[in-house]
C-alpha cells in the first residue's frame, strides 16, 4: 500500500472545504517505467480556493504527476494523502472519444453524475455551452469540446479540479475566456484548481501559484518569483523569459525592457 | 406450418442476436473485433476439449474461454507487449493447441463442420437452454453494469479517476463476450461468430443517437438478419450460418445507402443548411 494518509487525523466531513485546507499532497514522489525515471523527490500541495499551474516543458512528467494524484499510477516511491472523500473533477489531456459512440452532451454528463438532470443543466450554463446540451459529441468543434469537458468535471460538485491542458485546441481569444472560466469556478465553487499548461504567458494571470516540473520540482512559488528563478529560465530560456518579462511589467511590477535580452525581439 | 426444427432455429437465432447486440456495440467501440476472433479461435480448442474429455461442449468451451481470458488479462497488466500481439499469441496457440487435439481422435471430423460454419437447422432443445438461459444471465449483467461499461468505453482514466474499478469491469465485458460466443457459437459456428456481434452494431450506429438505442437497434438488426438468413437458408438450402451473416452484411449495405439518400433529401431540402 503504497498511499498512505501523511496527516493521520482525518478531516471533518463537510460539504465545502474551508479555504486554506490541504485537498492533496505529495512528498517525495517518485515515479518510474521500466529503466527511466519519470519523475523524482516531487512535493506538491493543492489547497482549498487556490489556483496552482503545473508547467514545465514537453515530457517532464505534468501528466505522469496529474495521474499519480489521482490514484491512476503507483507511485515508485514517496506518499501521496488525499482528503478523506475527496471529489476529484478531471479533465485529462487530448481526451478523444470513440466515433462510433453516439453520445449527447447531456449524456456523457448524466454518466459523470450518474443520472440527475439539474444539475446537468447549471453545469452547462456555468460554462457557457447549455445550448449545447442535446449536440452530439461528435459535432462539437475544440473549444466547444474543452467548455463540455469542463462542465463534466463541475458536474461531480468537485471540491479538487484538475486540468490536463483544457486550452489545447482552442484559439488565443478562446483560451482567454477559458482561463477566466477557471478563475470564476474557484472563485463561486471555492475548490482547489490544478491546471497542467506548457504555455506560460496566457496562464499566469489566473494563477496563485506555480510550480515548475521537469522530472522534479524546478522551483516554485507566485507566478512573479518563479518567473526571476534561475531554475525558470534555465529551462525556458530567454526568450519565454522576455514575453513574460513585458506581460508582467503591463501589470505595474518591476520587470523592465531592459531585463529582456535585447537580441529577444518583443512581441 | 413449420416444422418443429425452424421453430427452434428461429428462436434460437433470434435469442442469440438479441444478446449480442449490446455486447457487439462494446466490441465496435472498444475496438475489440480481434478480441472476438481470438476466442472464436480459441473456441476449437474448446470444442477438442470437450469431445476428448466426453463432457459438455459448452462447457468445455467456456471452461476454455474462462482460462484465456484470466490469461490475456494477466498478461496485460505486464504491459510489456500490446494487446495485440498478446491475442495473436494466445489465440493462436489456442487454435494449433486444438487442431493438434482433433488430430488424436478419427470420428469426429463431420461433427467438427457443425461447429465451424453453424447448423442452425439442428438446434436442439439443450441449446436453447443454453442460450435462454445463458441469455438472460448476460442481458441482466450487462444491463446491471450499463453504465459503468459505458463510462470505461468514454475514457478509461477518467473513469478510473472518478473511482470505477476500470480492470474490473474490463475484465467483466471480455468475459460476458465470452459467454456470448459461445452461446452463439453452434448456431453461427466459430469462423463467423464475430461478424455477428460486429456487424448488427456497426449498422446501428447510422440511426443511433445514444448507446442505448445503438445498442436495442443492434438486436433488432440481427434479429432480422436471423430471420432473413434461416429464410434463405430453407429456401435455397444454404448453410445457415454463412446466410444469417450474408443477410447481416446485406442489412448494413441497407443502412448506409439509407443514410446517404437521407442526407441528399435533406441537403435538397436545406441547400444552406448542408
Amino acid at each position: 500500500m503504497r498511499t498512505m494518509p501523511l496527516n493521520p487525523s482525518p478531516a471533518p466531513a463537510r460539504i465545502r472545504s474551508a479555504p486554506g485546507e490541504a485537498l492533496v499532497e505529495a512528498r517525495g514522489l517518485a515515479v518510474r517505467a521500466g529503466r527511466s525515471e519519470l519523475l523524482s523527490g516531487v512535493n506538491i500541495t493543492v489547497h482549498a480556493g487556490e489556483i496552482v499551474t503545473l508547467i514545465g516543458p514537453n515530457g517532464a512528467g505534468k501528466t505522469t504527476l496529474v495521474r499519480a494524484l489521482l490514484g491512476v499510477l503507483a507511485p515508485s516511491a514517496g506518499e501521496i494523502w488525499r482528503r478523506p472523500g475527496l471529489r476529484i473533477g478531471y479533465l485529462p489531456q487530448r481526451m478523444h472519444v470513440e466515433p462510433t459512440l453516439p453520445l449527447t452532451v447531456r449524456r456523457l454528463l448524466t454518466l459523470a453524475r450518474g443520472g440527475g438532470e439539474s444539475p446537468v443543466r447549471a453545469a452547462l450554463e456555468e460554462v457557457g455551452a447549455e445550448h449545447l446540451e442535446r449536440a452530439l459529441l461528435s459535432d462539437l468543434s475544440g473549444g466547444e469540446f474543452q467548455r463540455v469537458l469542463m462542465a463534466r468535471a463541475l458536474v461531480r460538485d468537485p471540491q479538487l479540479v484538475i486540468l490536463d491542458e483544457p486550452v489545447q485546441g482552442v484559439d488565443v481569444a478562446g483560451q482567454l475566456e477559458l482561463y477566466e472560466l477557471i478563475a470564476h469556478i474557484r472563485s463561486v465553487h471555492g475548490c482547489g484548481v490544478l491546471l497542467i499548461s506548457h504555455d506560460l504567458h496566457l496562464v499566469m494571470a489566473a494563477t496563485d501559484r506555480v510550480v515548475c516540473l521537469n522530472r522534479h520540482v524546478c522551483c516554485t512559488g507566485h507566478p512573479e518569483s518563479v518567473l526571476r528563478d534561475p531554475a525558470y529560465l534555465e529551462l525556458f530560456g530567454p526568450r519565454a523569459a522576455g514575453k513574460l518579462a513585458v506581460y508582467a511589467h503591463a501589470h505595474g511590477h518591476d520587470h523592465t525592457h531592459a531585463k529582456a535580452p535585447a537580441d529577444v525581439p518583443l512581441p | 406450418m413449420f416444422d418443429e426444427f425452424i421453430w427452434r432455429a428461429l428462436l434460437g437465432g433470434i435469442g442469440v442476436a438479441v444478446v449480442a447486440g449490446p455486447l457487439g456495440c462494446f466490441v465496435v467501440w472498444r475496438r475489440m473485433a480481434y478480441f472476438g476472433d481470438a476466442l472464436a479461435h480459441g473456441a476449437l480448442l474448446g470444442v477438442a476439449l470437450g469431445f476428448a474429455l466426453e463432457m459438455d461442449l459448452n462447457a468445455s468451451t467456456l471452461l476454455t474461454f474462462v482460462v484465456f481470458t484470466l490469461a490475456l488479462a494477466a498478461l496485460q497488466s505486464q504491459r510489456r507487449l500490446a494487446s495485440d500481439t498478446l491475442l495473436g499469441i494466445l489465440s493462436h496457440s489456442a487454435l494449433a493447441l486444438g487442431l493438434v487435439t482433433i488430430s488424436f481422435m478419427e470420428r469426429l471430423r463431420v461433427d467438427l463442420l457443425g461447429y465451424l460454419f453453424g447448423d442452425i437447422l439442428a438446434v436442439t432443445r439443450t441449446d436453447l437452454l443454453w442460450i435462454y438461459g445463458g441469455g438472460a444471465l448476460i442481458l441482466a449483467t450487462t444491463v446491471a453494469l450499463w453504465s459503468r461499461l459505458v463510462s470505461i468505453t468514454v475514457h478509461e482514466e477518467l473513469a478510473a479517476a472518478e473511482g470505477l474499478p476500470v480492470g474490473r469491469l474490463r475484465l467483466a465485458l471480455m468475459l460476458l463476450i465470452a459467454l456470448v460466443i459461445v452461446v452463439a457459437m453452434k448456431i453461427i459456428g466459430i469462423v463467423l461468430i464475430t461478424s455477428l456481434l460486429i456487424v448488427p452494431a456497426a449498422a446501428a450506429r447510422t440511426f443511433a443517437r445514444s448507446p442505448e438505442q445503438m445498442a436495442v437497434l443492434a438486436s433488432v438488426l440481427g434479429a432480422l438478419a436471423v430471420l432473413g438468413g434461416v429464410g434463405a437458408s430453407l429456401r435455397w438450402d444454404t448453410p445457415s450460418g454463412p446466410s444469417v451473416v450474408v443477410a447481416a452484411a446485406a442489412l448494413f449495405l441497407l443502412t448506409l445507402a439509407l443514410e446517404a439518400g437521407w442526407r441528399r433529401l435533406r441537403h435538397a431540402m436545406h441547400p444552406a443548411a448542408a
